[in-house]
């Protein structure tokens, strides 16, 4: 029986009309065409499916819809406010971390919640928090030196 | 994938509903380790129980003296990132570092994993080396079942169609114990075990005399097991280089691994004599660790 949920998907209440099995990656491009969100694996092993869902990493192919009913979800199309791009999503650019870019979404959206929650991680810390996400395409290293260099942005502008 | 997905509010309503669907039923906690299971059509449940509305299902607490409860809800990473279990067993908090990764940790639960009774599942070996027990709830009855005697093959445990794992309760560790879990996994953390050890250790306050031990391997038996010959090789005894290595060659012989994608059984035999000698080491020399 299809049921009604609200969420608050980068800043904007969405209702949305789900059959109890959808999950949130279903639900945020079937429903809400946020294409950013990639289906890889379908089973929480890629991470090209993570979004945030209050402040955390989330694998949205394995979040069931219903369970993210009242929750703010965050999508990499809501980290580019008035086409200002995030810092972390310029430092993927100039560091030639993006090549095929279905990882990217993934690797953004985690590496945000780790430097919202710690602004100056250690090499270590990426990783550990990169860990449920593959790329295919980069070797990992140039990803690891975007974020590297995103939370040096992050703290200029933060102490400015 | 097909189901009706319910959301009681409360233990009884969970409680209620699981009695009444019985096998037709499935609990859904995070759902990391279920959805995975049915789109893999490995069951197909007509009902999905979503316990996550029933907050006293996450609490954790202490009661003071020797005992931390904690719910079956709460999540890995509330395991992970609680100081309190990292001052009273931090052997559980490495043990939670070292499931999946941040992002299934925010949503995995620790009931779950030991529901899913994979014999890899990393929240065991550390929880049964604890002496940990489980409360099982349903509608009629309670009970309390060791965690040891928990698991009964792979997949399956003690549990009844209408039981639901309420609470995990662990003796909190005497001064002078240390603890800890080492996974050996081909995509680190990521992967299911290839071989997953716990050891728990007393050692005397002099440094030397092992007092109690506990070795509990995972990922190479039908279920987490106890190498309990391996334990009485150091239980009792000054702890040296001779005697780790013939602990660790045991642990090896009471395993009974099989080959699959991950490994060979030959592998998983050798990586559980090398790991076991790896942790027993770490803890022996380490002294300023604590458990």
């Amino acid at each position: 029986m299809k049921q009604m949920i609200e969420l608050n998907v980068n800043g904007v209440k969405e209702e949305v009309l789900i059959e109890p099995w959808w999950t949130l990656a279903e639900v945020l491009r079937d429903q809400l065409n946020l294409m950013s969100v990639k289906v890889g694996c379908n089973k929480g092993d890629c991470g090209s499916c993570t979004v945030l869902v209050n402040g955390e990493a989330v694998k949205s192919c394995l979040l069931l819809a219903a369970k993210a009913n009242g929750k703010d979800i965050v999508t990499v199309e809501g980290l580019s406010m008035d086409d200002k791009l995030d810092p972390l999503q310029e430092a993927f650019i100039e560091h030639f971390a993006v090549q095929c870019g279905f990882c990217t979404p993934g690797m953004i959206l985690c590496a945000k919640a780790l430097l919202n929650e710690n602004p100056d991680p250690t090499e270590q810390e990426i990783r550990e928090a990169l860990r449920g996400n593959l790329c295919r395409c980069t070797g990992y290293v140039k990803i690891i030196e975007a974020v590297l260099a995103a939370k040096g942005r992050l703290n200029i502008r933060s102490s400015r | 994938m097909r189901f009706e997905l319910l959301r009681p509010q409360t233990l009884t309503e969970a409680l209620t509903l699981l009695d009444k669907y019985r096998e037709r039923g499935k609990i859904i906690a995070g759902g990391t380790d279920l959805l995975v299971n049915i789109k893999d059509r490995l069951i197909n449940p007509d009902y999905v129980i979503d316990i996550d509305n029933i907050p006293a299902l996450s609490d954790m607490h202490y009661d003071g003296e020797q005992l931390l409860t904690i719910g079956a809800g709460a999540t890995i990473r509330t395991l992970e990132r609680s100081d309190d279990v990292a001052k009273k067993c931090p052997v559980i908090t490495q043990a939670a570092g070292q499931l999946g990764s941040i992002a299934i940790r925010n949503v995995a639960t620790v009931g779950g994993n030991l529901c899913s009774a994979i014999p890899s599942a990393d929240m065991a070996p550390a929880l049964i080396g604890l002496g940990s027990r489980v409360k099982l709830t349903s509608l009629q009855q309670q009970r309390i079942v060791a965690l040891e005697d928990f698991f009964t093959g792979p997949h399956t445990t003690v549990m009844r169609p209408d039981e639901l794992l309420t609470e995990i309760e662990i003796p909190l560790p005497k001064p002078g114990t240390k603890g800890i879990y080492l996974k050996h996994a081909i995509r680190g953390t990521m992967d299911c075990a290839i071989v997953g050890v716990a050891v728990i250790i007393s050692i005397s306050a002099s440094g030397n005399n092992c007092q109690d031990i506990r070795i509990v391997l995972g990922a190479v038996a039908p279920t987490p097991i106890r190498a309990r010959n391996a334990e009485a090789i150091v239980r009792g005894q000054d702890i040296d280089g001779f005697l780790v290595n013939k602990c660790a060659e045991m642990a090896a012989h009471e395993a009974t691994p099989i080959s699959d994608a991950r490994a060979s059984a030959e592998y998983r035999r050798e990586m559980t004599k090398i790991f076991t000698r790896q942790a027993l080491r770490a803890l022996w020399q380490d002294m300023s660790v604590d458990s």
